[in-house]
């Protein structure tokens, strides 16, 4: 059988997370430098204290980026089984949030974590369809109760919410 | 003593009792831990502490909660081998073997027995200590706030298990995040590049929902989706017959107590001090040796250690201003957000307030022990609710959480983005814990720094400028390269020690 190779080496995560950390550094010190990082008329700058931060970003970046090189840890960082999971509730949860609220037509809160949960039910566990829709709602019929009714703390509603008159 | 009539009333304790359920439950779930629980659940009580007398309910709920986790922490430690928290890492090594070898009912029992003696250990030192600690507090300018910043943070450098730069990395992350938006001093708009919705900042409370609840569950997805554990039986023989047990081990209770305590006030104490208690007791202890093969004294030390530290972590929250663990630190964030400026003043200007948590913090205590106790069977009955049904869950009531904190839907991509990025700053041993505290205590650590350049013109002598900014500066330092200086000295004794044996 073949060995899982995995989505890339430890040392190349570790790398990666080093260009990250580098860029937001020089970004950071950057745009310091930019408002001024050093002594104003009235005493330190806006700039002043984030500028040394980026610096540190960079300098500590620096060190990490050496330490990665040179363990060359060369493992897996993530399997593809599990890259896989990852992406089953990574992506979904994107398009979870892009359906509560979104520039074209926004659903609410309620109903898509409704079916959020039912889709998770469905693929992973296989439920039954009663089961699923027992569930899913009296889960946020509850969260309805809780935060609109108990607390008042209004949450993101669409057309369905509307239909029972809470908009 | 006017505290206990605040923390007796019936609406309190209800609360209380609210609070420590929910707080175990949050405790035993994956993915949700004490700091992103209580971070989700402070909206709630925004509400609740505009009433007369509500802040004091409000911190009881919230703290209770915070209690209730630390307790469920050794539940899923003991019969999952999943610590629930970083500091009940140390509770697996003894508590799942126990679990095991079917006396799982003794681990949990002695783990929550030592829980509470740690715990009370921690508050009996707030009780006393912090009064003592506010006052001298008061005598505080901006260079000593600074030098206090200082040391919380250099002290998680100083003593981080991994790589200290790693540390440093996420810590100074923390910081940058915490200058975005418009600079409080000057006015000036800091690292927004033109877009509206940076105007606000960064708030931590979105940061810990996120890389602890959405990162925590993708780590554990790794894991594979099943948990298999033991089974949970405590009746009342198995915790008298514990009981019966547990005074053998008073000196490793006394000695991870004060480990705990010391360990607790410094920040990022609780999970070093587990450690470190599990290690004192391992060495000192008769059977030594039996340790990691599940016997009950393995349990008592870390436990006794975390909660007294876990507890501990309040003292410099209340009397500084200074959290010493993300909990506290969102603690932290909730009197700012209810209108209470923690630190000295907090004592001598709303006494009910802070007598009442304290109080507080005894009773919720009897009543977690007592909660956990009876109710054990319950609590690990909800780690069976299969993963296809809890994770889902999580996920919409981390979403929940994240919109209710600014009613922002911005707040809520943020979630998602600070989650995929724990996932691989864990996988990748950065520590998240100092981010954390530094994007809670940037503005203010920057607000010290810049007011004491201010006062001495862009001198830095001004933090050795007196005995007690100097001390704590120096303090500061030596925690800092505390690995090198440990090294030093490890790399001179060994020296001697070779020279002596070659006479």
């Amino acid at each position: 059988m073949q060995q899982d190779k995995g989505v890339g080496s430890v040392r190349l995560w570790e790398v990666l997370v080093v260009v990250f950390f580098l860029v937001f550094g020089s970004v950071v010190a950057w745009d310091s430098h930019r408002l001024g990082s050093s002594w104003g008329s009235d005493g330190p700058q806006a700039g002043y204290f984030p500028f040394y931060i980026g610096v540190f970003i960079i300098v500590s970046a620096i060190v990490n980026l050496y330490t990665a090189l040179r363990a060359s840890d060369l493992r897996a960082f993530v399997e593809w089984g599990q890259i896989r999971l990852i992406l089953a509730v990574m992506l979904p949860s994107i398009v979870y949030v892009a359906l509560i609220e979104n520039p074209w037509y926004g659903l609410g809160i309620y109903v898509p974590s409704a079916l959020f949960i039912a889709v998770y039910m469905r693929v992973l566990g296989k439920y039954s369809w009663l089961m699923i829709a027992s569930v899913s709602i009296g889960v946020m019929l509850a969260f309805f109760m809780s935060f609109e009714v108990w607390f008042q703390v209004p949450l993101p509603k669409g057309p369905v919410e509307a239909l029972f008159g809470y908009a | 003593m006017g505290g206990f009539a605040v923390a007796l009333s019936w609406f309190n304790l209800l609360l209380m009792l609210a609070g420590i359920v929910l707080g175990v439950i949050i405790g035993v779930l994956p993915g949700l831990g004490g700091a992103n629980g209580v971070a989700i659940l402070l909206p709630l009580t925004f509400s609740m502490a505009q009433q007369p007398g509500g802040t004091t309910s409000a911190i009881i709920l919230l703290s209770s909660i915070y209690w209730g986790a630390l307790f469920g922490g050794a539940i899923t430690s003991i019969l999952f081998n999943i610590p629930g928290e970083p500091w009940s890492v140390a509770t697996t090594f003894d508590g799942y073997p126990l679990g095991q070898k079917g006396r799982a009912g003794a681990a949990l029992t002695a783990a929550f027995t030592s829980s509470f003696v740690g715990a009370l250990v921690g508050v009996l030192m707030i009780t006393f200590l912090s009064p003592v600690v506010a006052k001298f507090a008061l005598r505080f300018g901006p260079p000593e706030y600074f030098s206090v910043y200082l040391l919380t943070f250099c002290a998680f450098v100083g003593m981080s298990k991994g790589s200290a730069f790693k540390t440093i990395s996420s810590m100074m992350l923390g910081f940058a995040l915490a200058a975005v938006g418009t600079d409080t001093v000057t006015g000036q708009l800091r690292m927004t590049f033109g877009l509206t919705v940076l105007l606000k900042g960064f708030d931590f409370l979105i940061a810990v929902i996120g890389l602890f609840g959405i990162g925590e569950i993708l780590l554990t997805l790794e894991e594979g989706l099943e948990f298999k554990g033991a089974s949970a039986r405590l009746n009342m023989k198995v915790v008298l017959e514990t009981w019966k047990e547990l005074p053998r081990y008073w000196r490793t209770s006394i000695r991870s107590a004060a480990v705990g305590c010391m360990m607790g006030i410094v920040p990022g104490g609780a999970t070093p001090a587990s450690f470190m208690s599990y290690g004192l007791a391992k060495k000192m202890s008769r059977d030594g040796a039996k340790f990691g093969t599940g016997v009950v004294e393995g349990v008592v030390a870390p436990e006794t250690a975390a909660h007294a530290a876990g507890t501990s972590a309040l003292l410099p929250m209340i009397t500084l201003g200074v959290p010493g663990s993300p909990t506290a630190a969102v603690l932290l964030g909730g009197l700012l957000i209810w209108g209470l400026q923690p630190g000295p003043l907090l004592f001598t200007e709303k006494p009910d307030f802070v007598w009442g948590l304290i109080a507080s913090m005894y009773l919720g205590n009897i009543v977690g022990l007592i909660v956990v106790l009876t109710c054990v069977p319950l609590f690990a009955a909800i780690l069976r609710v299969p993963f296809s049904i809890i994770m889902p869950v999580i996920i919409v009531i981390c979403a929940i959480g994240a919109y209710t904190v600014h009613n922002s839907m911005f707040d809520v991509w943020l979630m998602l983005i600070f989650g995929a990025m724990g996932y691989v700053f864990k996988k990748l041993d950065y520590p998240l814990a100092p981010l954390v505290l530094a994007l809670v205590l940037g503005d203010n650590a920057e607000n010290s720094f810049r007011q004491s350049m201010l006062d001495s013109q862009g001198d830095m002598r001004i933090f050795f400028s007196n005995g007690l900014v100097g001390s704590i500066t120096a303090l500061a330092l030596l925690l800092l390269f505390w690995p090198i200086i440990s090294m030093a000295l490890d790399f001179l004794r060994g020296k001697r020690g070779k020279h002596v044996r070659e006479e």
